[in-house]
């Protein structure tokens, strides 16, 4: 399980994402995809914490144990807070495509012109 | 229907056939690294797809699952947990709510025809130049650099995380983790101001 191999497919995932959110008109679809770009950009945090040396421990390479687990897992508290403000985001972009769909009849983001004089 | 069945019964004698060999092939630990990842790639291909819009929220809860899988392969136990119960039970509930509450459900999952091609081409330019960066890049390794008795020590203590995931959060990043309780009840309350009934 190497690193570039990982990378490689959060990149997929990003830019499957990517094209779902410049793409496509339900607004409903461009917040999933815009979910798989949160996954995708976890995954990388995860595997570049988890392989990559950091400059503090190539400065060091003999610190201890448990400096290192630290390092090795501050990705992983990055994508935890990643999932909350994902979290955040989904529940007022439904909030604002409810709004948008009562007032409007319908959540196309094509059709969205509300703004616009 | 006999014979449908003897049909199925055998297609699926073939798919374990296959996917046995293919473990066997590449190792027990690549290989279901290599499923999770076809499962997670070609849900999200569906998410985008698929037609119905409700079958491309169910898509994306799979597409979820399988990255909850890659993250226990990455040593990751508590983020593959929290990822179940956040996306795959929160969010993704929230989602199909969103699409059951909304009537353009009928009108399917449909693409904008004056973006579709561009988009396309960015999407490809995007990932052709993170391909780029990423074989580019000379990655120094922390095993490479890290004596291998102390890579060892990390690698049985990584077994479990989430006694030091708790002291990260709640030491070292104990102002972000407020911060977020904050924003977490700012996005409760937006929301429910947004869809309230007037």
């Amino acid at each position: 399980m190497n690193l570039e191999r990982l990378l490689i497919i959060s990149g997929i995932l990003f830019c499957l994402g990517l094209y779902g959110v410049l793409s496509k008109r339900n607004a409903i679809t461009v917040l999933m995809a815009i979910e798989l770009m949160f996954n995708a950009v976890n995954v990388a945090l995860v595997a570049i914490s988890r392989y990559v040396a950091p400059q503090a421990i190539r400065a060091n390479p003999l610190a201890s144990t448990d400096e290192i687990v630290q390092m090795v897992l501050s990705g992983q508290v990055f994508a935890i807070f990643v999932i909350t403000v994902a979290a955040a985001e989904i529940a007022l972009g439904l909030a604002i495509v409810m709004t948008i769909y009562h007032s409007r009849n319908g959540i196309d983001v094509a059709a969205g012109n509300l703004m616009k004089r | 229907m006999t014979l449908f069945i003897l049909l199925v019964g055998s297609l699926l004698a073939w798919l374990t056939l296959v996917v046995v060999g293919f473990l066997t092939i590449v190792g027990l630990q690549d290989g279901i690294f290599w499923l999770l990842t076809a499962i997670a790639i070609a849900a999200a291909v569906g998410v985008l797809v698929l037609q119905d819009i409700f079958r491309a929220a169910l898509s994306l809860v799979v597409s979820f699952l399988a990255i909850a899988g890659i993250f226990v392969m990455l040593s990751s136990d508590f983020l593959a947990v929290v990822q179940v119960l956040i996306y795959a039970g929160a969010i993704s509930v929230l989602i199909i709510f969103a699409v059951l509450l909304t009537r353009d459900v009928g009108q399917g999952n449909l693409s904008n025809r004056r973006f579709q091609f561009p988009s396309a081409v960015a999407s490809v330019l995007l990932f052709s130049a993170i391909c780029f960066v990423v074989l580019k890049t000379d990655w120094i390794l922390l095993e490479d650099v890290v004596p291998s008795g102390t890579m060892t020590r990390v690698e049985e203590v990584l077994t479990s995380t989430p006694q030091w995931v708790a002291g990260l959060l709640l030491r070292e990043w104990v102002l972000p983790f407020e911060v977020a309780s904050v924003l977490l009840l700012a996005a409760v309350l937006g929301a429910l101001a947004l869809v309230r009934e007037r």
